[in-house]
């Protein structure tokens, strides 16, 4: 194999694993965007997504030894438990945690936002039927494809598809449909945005929903490719995917979007190419070097400060 | 009063060019020792950017701004940041308000004074004896310009909870305390009712009798900017469209059309 | 005023002295048992690295969510330094402490030039980026294992506490001189904002740096003490999570107070072991409390207000003696003012 292929097939995983980045990124920069949260709970979302496809998968009769596998249609299910699941949970979160302290200082949200994900990371830990031990994921039977000299494996084209399929769903909800203008018109400015008749507390929430079942959906993509969860799991992929935010533009949708596969790919290139125990620092030097060269990121806008 | 007629600042063709919107076009102008000058002109007009440039927030994009220090030595102050002109002598207001919230009314006054320290950092994790001096010096001079100026019944307040009009007082004094030569006001009088506009103008006036400097004042209030100021000059988008005496500026028909209208004061 | 100078200096100085040695003496000769000397001396240190997020987040302003990553550059330093170095263990801690503040000021460069969110962004990214070198330089480090440094700290209660509740009285002591004098007060002028503060003659970034600085040293000296007092030391202690649960301490007490920020690192660190009963339960008990806090209670117990010990001082004498000597107290009271720096 020679380098050009191991480039390739590197592109191709960090594709596969940025898509994911993406996902959860979008979550960030939406709610970042219209309330200026950094929502540190985000990670834990997509845990909780991941367990809920899980416990799905288990009652369906999927097993981690191979005997029933994982279909199509099992997976489905475990993607629409998911999605409820977490939008569930970004009601909630919203309404009891977030939405009392929208007026407080930003300190204050930041540190409960940090609550959230230690309630939600213990809540499984403590629970006696998830507890903090990891499990697998079931996972369907791996079919791989070769083009020339890389291969693609059918997980790896299943995450791919399916990131894009929510993307341009997305896309279409924030730009075409009343509820996504409702949205951008908050983010720019919230009061106006009520004086013109909109509902802010409904747009707010929505705005969690709709991050969180991302989040969800990552959840089961991220555990499909990488099949052991545990309740910590969101935490790595969760602050990845917020540099993947910051990278594109915090409050941005398409700089999340290009801000995970950017960084996926950085990921996997670091780890064909240099060694995997970097892998980790290289994702962080790049937050690091993005906020001191743009901070506003790839598709951000400079604010000036009127004084 | 205002005799001599030394330099204090002098801009020349000075521009301001922010993405493409040209915010201050070819702006010129000298103030001299002693002056009360004011700055008029449409919202927008760029008054205010004009102070930023002044007081070293914005750099000019063409153009020279000249300021002579205390002791007569001229610089140009184009690419000085705020603090490097305060040490020079340029103190200033702000449009909207900016205290020291949380800070005592004593405290924000003080503060101004911190160029005047002779204690370095030892000084002050020892308390050594310099230190001692110091505090005692800015003390006193805190409570002289309170006294001054009437608020120091309020010295241990916080600046917070002061209402409006003494929150403006504060603020001018604040930036008398750091002992300028040159005094920018960006509308002092904003949100004032009559009297307080009245009170105003008094301590203005008070202030150029005391304090021997020059003073420039961005104003909406006609009254207020034609009651006291020797001489006006009117802004209208990023250009200055007249320059002269109250009583020559009001009758200017360009300053009318675009800014007085029917506004007879 | 020289008889006042010294009853400011005298006052917090006895109370200090107290607090120091009597407990010391006490764990000593095991009136104290080793259990509770231990969760006070731990107190100890995390009221050190609370004390240090106050200064920069309450006092300069600036959120950081990294100061953890300087405890840990602290830790290592010091366990470096005695056993590469050879140095006697307290010269190490006393370097390690200027060491990290050198690491501070560093940092400090491209971090300060940032605003709000994205300098707290950086600062974490900063904390776990030396997180990770930690975990990767096995040959001085030890690797994700960390290092072991058993000290006499780690073995003699009455030492350790003796030492860690000296040097965070010596502290309390040093910030408090520096928070009220004129350099401290241009600190809280950046913080309370950043253009009039400029305007007013205060360079913005040096004292952003200053407050930084001396906070990188107040965390790297936390370090410093914890590692011969633990006995080992781990790269998760640079992590975000540490961070957080120091943030944590100052959010209850009051951001800005240092009073506050003491108190709560104490109150909660002995929560956290009373608690234990309740094993795993706990670990949802608390951020429960931290998020009704937040609500409920958002400037923490005490906000920006310090604890004086000269005024308490001064009430107590005058409840005690009634009556004549009332009119001496209020004469003295006149006098005071806020600039004559209460401690």
């Amino acid at each position: 194999m020679n380098t050009g292929s191991i480039f390739l097939q590197q592109l191709i995983n960090g594709l596969s694993l940025g898509s994911i980045y993406a996902l959860i990124a979008l979550g960030y920069t939406m709610v970042y965007g219209i309330v200026k949260l950094i929502n540190f709970a985000h990670g834990d979302v997509m845990m909780m997504g991941a367990y809920a496809g899980y416990f799905v998968l288990v009652a369906m009769g999927t097993t981690v030894t191979g005997s029933v596998h994982v279909s199509t249609v099992s997976l489905l299910m475990a993607f629409f438990a998911a999605m409820i699941v977490c939008a569930f949970l970004a009601l909630v979160i919203e309404r009891f945690a977030y939405r009392p302290l929208r007026n407080a200082p930003r300190l204050n949200s930041l540190i409960t936002a940090i609550a959230v994900e230690l309630i939600l990371q213990n809540t499984m830990r403590v629970l006696p039927f998830v507890g903090p031990d990891p499990r697998q994921f079931p996972t369907m039977m791996t079919k791989n494809f070769t083009v020339g000299p890389i291969s693609i494996s059918n997980i790896q084209l299943i995450v791919i598809i399916s990131s894009a399929l929510l993307m341009i769903a997305l896309n279409y909800i924030v730009n075409k449909t009343k509820t996504g203008k409702a949205m951008q018109a908050v983010s720019y400015d919230l009061q106006a945005a009520s004086l013109m008749g909109i509902s802010v507390d409904r747009t707010i929430a929505i705005t969690f929903i709709i991050g969180s079942v991302l989040a969800g959906a990552g959840g089961i993509l991220y555990a499909t490719a990488y099949p052991q969860i545990d309740p910590v799991m969101g935490y790595m992929p969760g602050l990845k995917a917020f540099i993947a935010a910051v990278l594109g533009g915090i409050g941005s949708v398409p700089g999340a979007m290009l801000g995970g596969v950017i960084l996926g790919i950085a990921e996997t290139l670091t780890k064909g190419f240099l060694s995997s125990q970097y892998a980790d620092a290289i994702s962080f030097s790049i937050l690091i070097i993005i906020l001191l060269v743009k901070p506003a990121g790839i598709f951000g806008k400079n604010e000036t400060v009127k004084v | 009063m205002s005799d001599e007629k030394e330099l204090v600042l002098q801009a020349t063709e000075v521009s301001i060019i922010f993405g493409g919107l040209c915010a201050v076009s070819e702006f010129s102008c000298e103030l001299h020792q002693g002056e009360l000058i004011g700055l008029i002109g449409p919202n927008g007009a760029g008054k205010t950017t004009l102070f930023n440039m002044f007081s070293g927030i914005y750099t000019p994009t063409s153009g020279q701004i000249s300021f002579w220090d205390r002791n007569e030595n001229v610089h140009i102050i184009n690419k000085m940041n705020p603090a490097q002109l305060n040490k020079l002598g340029i103190a200033r207001t702000f449009q909207n308000i900016r205290l020291f919230s949380n800070l005592t009314v004593s405290d924000n006054v003080r503060i101004a004074l911190h160029n005047l320290r002779t204690v370095v950092p030892i000084d002050i994790l020892l308390r050594t004896p310099r230190f001692r001096r110091d505090e005692k010096m800015m003390t006193e001079r805190t409570l002289e310009l309170l006294q001054l100026f009437k608020i120091d019944n309020k010295k241990n307040e916080l600046a917070k909870n002061l209402p409006y009009g003494e929150q403006r007082k504060l603020e001018i004094v604040r930036a008398l305390a750091s002992n300028p030569k040159l005094l920018l006001l960006d509308e002092p009088a904003a949100g004032m009712n009559p009297q307080e506009t009245e009170e105003l103008m008094n301590m203005i006036g008070f202030i150029r009798k005391e304090f021997h400097l020059t003073i420039l004042l961005i104003e909406h209030d006609m009254k207020l900017v034609m009651g006291i100021c020797e001489r006006i000059m009117v802004l209208d988008y990023g250009r200055i469209i007249a320059s002269g005496k109250p009583e020559d500026i009001k009758s200017n028909p360009q300053v009318i059309k675009a800014y007085l209208g029917s506004e007879a004061v | 005023m020289k008889d006042k100078v010294l009853r400011n200096m005298l006052i917090p100085g006895v109370c200090a002295i107290i607090v120091v040695i009597v407990p010391a003496v006490l764990i000593r000769f095991s009136v104290i048992d080793a259990y509770t000397a231990q969760i006070l001396t731990l107190s100890g240190i995390n009221a050190i690295m609370a004390l240090s997020v106050n200064i920069i987040c309450g006092i300069t302003g600036q959120l950081s969510l990294g100061q953890a990553g300087f405890m840990a550059i602290g830790a290592y330093s010091t366990i470096l330094l005695t056993t590469s170095v050879h140095l006697p263990l307290a010269v190490s801690i006393i370097l390690a402490g200027f060491v990290t503040a050198f690491f501070g000021f560093l940092i400090g460069f491209p971090t300060l030039k940032l605003e709000g969110d994205y300098l707290a962004i950086v600062t974490l990214g900063f904390g776990e980026i030396i997180r990770v070198v930690l975990v990767n330089m096995k040959k001085w480090t030890g690797g994700p294992n960390g290092k072991q440094f058993p000290t006499i700290l780690t073995l003699n209660p009455a030492v350790a506490y003796l030492v860690i509740i000296g040097t965070l009285a010596l502290l309390i002591i040093l910030v408090q001189n520096f928070v009220r004098s004129t350099y401290g007060r241009a600190v809280l002028a950046v913080r309370e904002d950043e253009i009039a503060a400029n305007s007013t003659g205060i360079s913005v970034f040096r004292y952003k740096m200053l407050g930084f600085v001396i906070a990188s040293f107040v965390a790297g000296i936390g370090g410093a003490l914890y590692a011969p007092f633990i006995g080992f030391v781990k790269p998760e202690q640079a992590s975000f999570t540490k961070s957080i649960d120091y943030l944590i301490f100052v959010v209850f007490g009051g951001m800005g107070s240092t009073t506050g920020s003491v108190l709560a690192a104490f109150v909660l660190t002995y929560l956290q072991e009373f608690l234990r009963f309740l094993q795993n339960y706990r670990l949802l008990i608390y951020p429960v409390i931290l998020i009704l806090v937040m609500i409920f209670r958002p400037q923490g117990f005490l906000g920006m207000r310090e604890f004086s010990f000269v005024n308490t001082f001064d009430k107590i004498r005058a409840k005690l003696s009634q009556g004549n000597s009332a009119e001496t107290q209020n004469e003295e009271k006149g006098a005071e003012t806020t600039e004559e720096n209460n401690v």
